[in-house]
């Protein structure tokens, strides 16, 4: 007999605001994450930011991702099955700190999203389910 | 024979990795961090281990993308500090015991532990930020160190319950080592935080403090937390508290608590520090 699921799969999405990396989003995100990872080269970095456009050409990414990536969109990247481990090395090229990149998927301004966390960080009462609304 | 004599928890956010760097330790947002960790630093000069079992998770840096494992050892001879967009961090290279690992790799799959061997790999800041908060900024690392990675950004990941046995694992290991070495075991990442979407930003202090409360003496509950109760409490990334328990796994039954601390923020995160010594 298999061991029983703990929750049922489908609570995964029940976060609210949240995309949970799952092995299908990870399948979708591929692509774009061999781009990711290939700036963790010097090399790479500067032929990518000397002509964005033919360097994102060289990766068997969605046009929509291509696209989104040039916009330096990080939400819409994250709904086409981006993670934010791999999307940090974009942030990281072009100069942007962790912190920046995540407050800019947050709906908050990057100033908003520095104070909140000095402030202690954002509480988890009713964030914590969608369907529980608690 | 070998012994684990100590284990040390801490979170391993990137940017105290660059405070360090950049010099900014004593910078105001960075100070208080920093304060936390003056402990261990004295502690280690006098408990300098000749082995650190180090478990983290690699942040899509030579993991995630083509392969996936879920638990991994680091069997090269060295692994130099991986780049992460922004160049390589300005740490010595990180050697390996490899006999030590060999043994406990062979050791961990008759234990039912399928571990993957990795015989090239850079290490990020889940590896380097820990040993610079402990070891500061040294020419060369004082001690050998093992990296074993555990995979908790991709799902499936595995569960607090197989990562205890992962650590009970690691200490019986050890223990059958004929080399008479002084092992140290630590466990890092966390505590609670979330690095996307309109959650970012998550901090779930009374989730991180009973953790912290209950896992030197009363770790039996924390097994059972769930991924997803992770989650929903933590954040996304809070999962990544199941490497404490790999540690703490390893330390056996009775510990004596060195050391606590907790401080919000660093960058993101909720910053969790512990150092244990082990009794038996």
């Amino acid at each position: 007999m298999p061991r029983t699921r703990l929750y049922p799969l489908e609570d995964l999405e029940d976060i609210p605001g949240t995309k949970v990396f799952t092995a299908l989003r990870s399948r979708q995100g591929y692509y774009l994450h061999k781009f990711c990872m290939s700036l963790m080269k010097e090399a790479n970095r500067e032929e990518f930011k000397a002509d964005e456009k033919a360097y994102l050409d060289k990766f068997r990414m969605t046009e929509e991702q291509k696209q989104a990536v040039l916009d330096r969109d990080l939400t819409k990247l994250i709904d086409l099955g981006g993670n934010m481990y791999f999307l940090v090395k974009l942030a990281s090229t072009d100069g942007m700190s962790a912190q920046k990149a995540v407050s800019a998927t947050s709906g908050m301004s990057a100033d908003e999203y520095a104070k909140m966390m000095l402030e202690g960080g954002r509480n988890p009462a009713g964030i914590r389910s969608i369907r529980d609304k608690n | 024979m070998a012994r684990i004599t100590a284990g040390i928890a801490t979170s391993h956010v990137p940017a105290i990795g660059a405070a360090i760097d950049l010099g900014k330790q004593k910078d105001l947002y960075w100070a208080p961090v920093f304060q936390g960790y003056e402990f261990v630093k004295e502690w280690i000069k006098k408990n300098t281990p000749d082995v650190v079992i180090l478990v983290y998770n690699d942040h899509a840096s030579a993991l995630m993308m083509d392969i996936i494992p879920t638990f991994a050892i680091g069997f090269a001879e060295e692994f130099l500090s991986a780049d992460e967009g922004w160049g390589r961090r300005p740490v010595p290279v990180v050697k390996n015991h490899i006999e030590l690992a060999a043994h406990i790799s062979e050791q961990l799959v008759i234990d039912e532990f399928d571990i993957t061997l990795i015989n090239e790999m850079d290490v990020d800041h889940g590896l380097t930020v820990p040993l610079s908060l402990v070891f500061g900024q040294p020419e060369e690392w004082p001690c050998k160190v093992i990296p074993v990675c555990v995979n908790v950004s991709q799902f499936p990941t595995p569960s607090g319950e197989r990562c205890w046995k992962l650590g009970e694992a690691i200490r019986n290991a050890v223990k059958t080592f004929p080399e008479d070495l002084d092992v140290q075991v630590w466990g890092t990442g966390g505590m609670s935080h979330q690095l996307h979407g309109s959650r970012a930003g998550l901090i779930n202090e009374e989730f991180d403090r009973k953790f912290i409360d209950l896992l030197a003496h009363e770790p039996e509950e924390l097994k059972y937390i769930t991924r997803l109760e992770y989650l929903r409490e933590a954040g996304t990334e809070g999962i990544e508290l199941i490497m404490w328990l790999v540690m703490r796994a390893a330390l056996g039954y009775g510990v004596e608590e060195k050391k606590r601390f907790y401080r919000v923020p660093a960058s993101n995160t909720a910053v969790g520090h512990v150092v244990y010594e082990a009794k038996s």
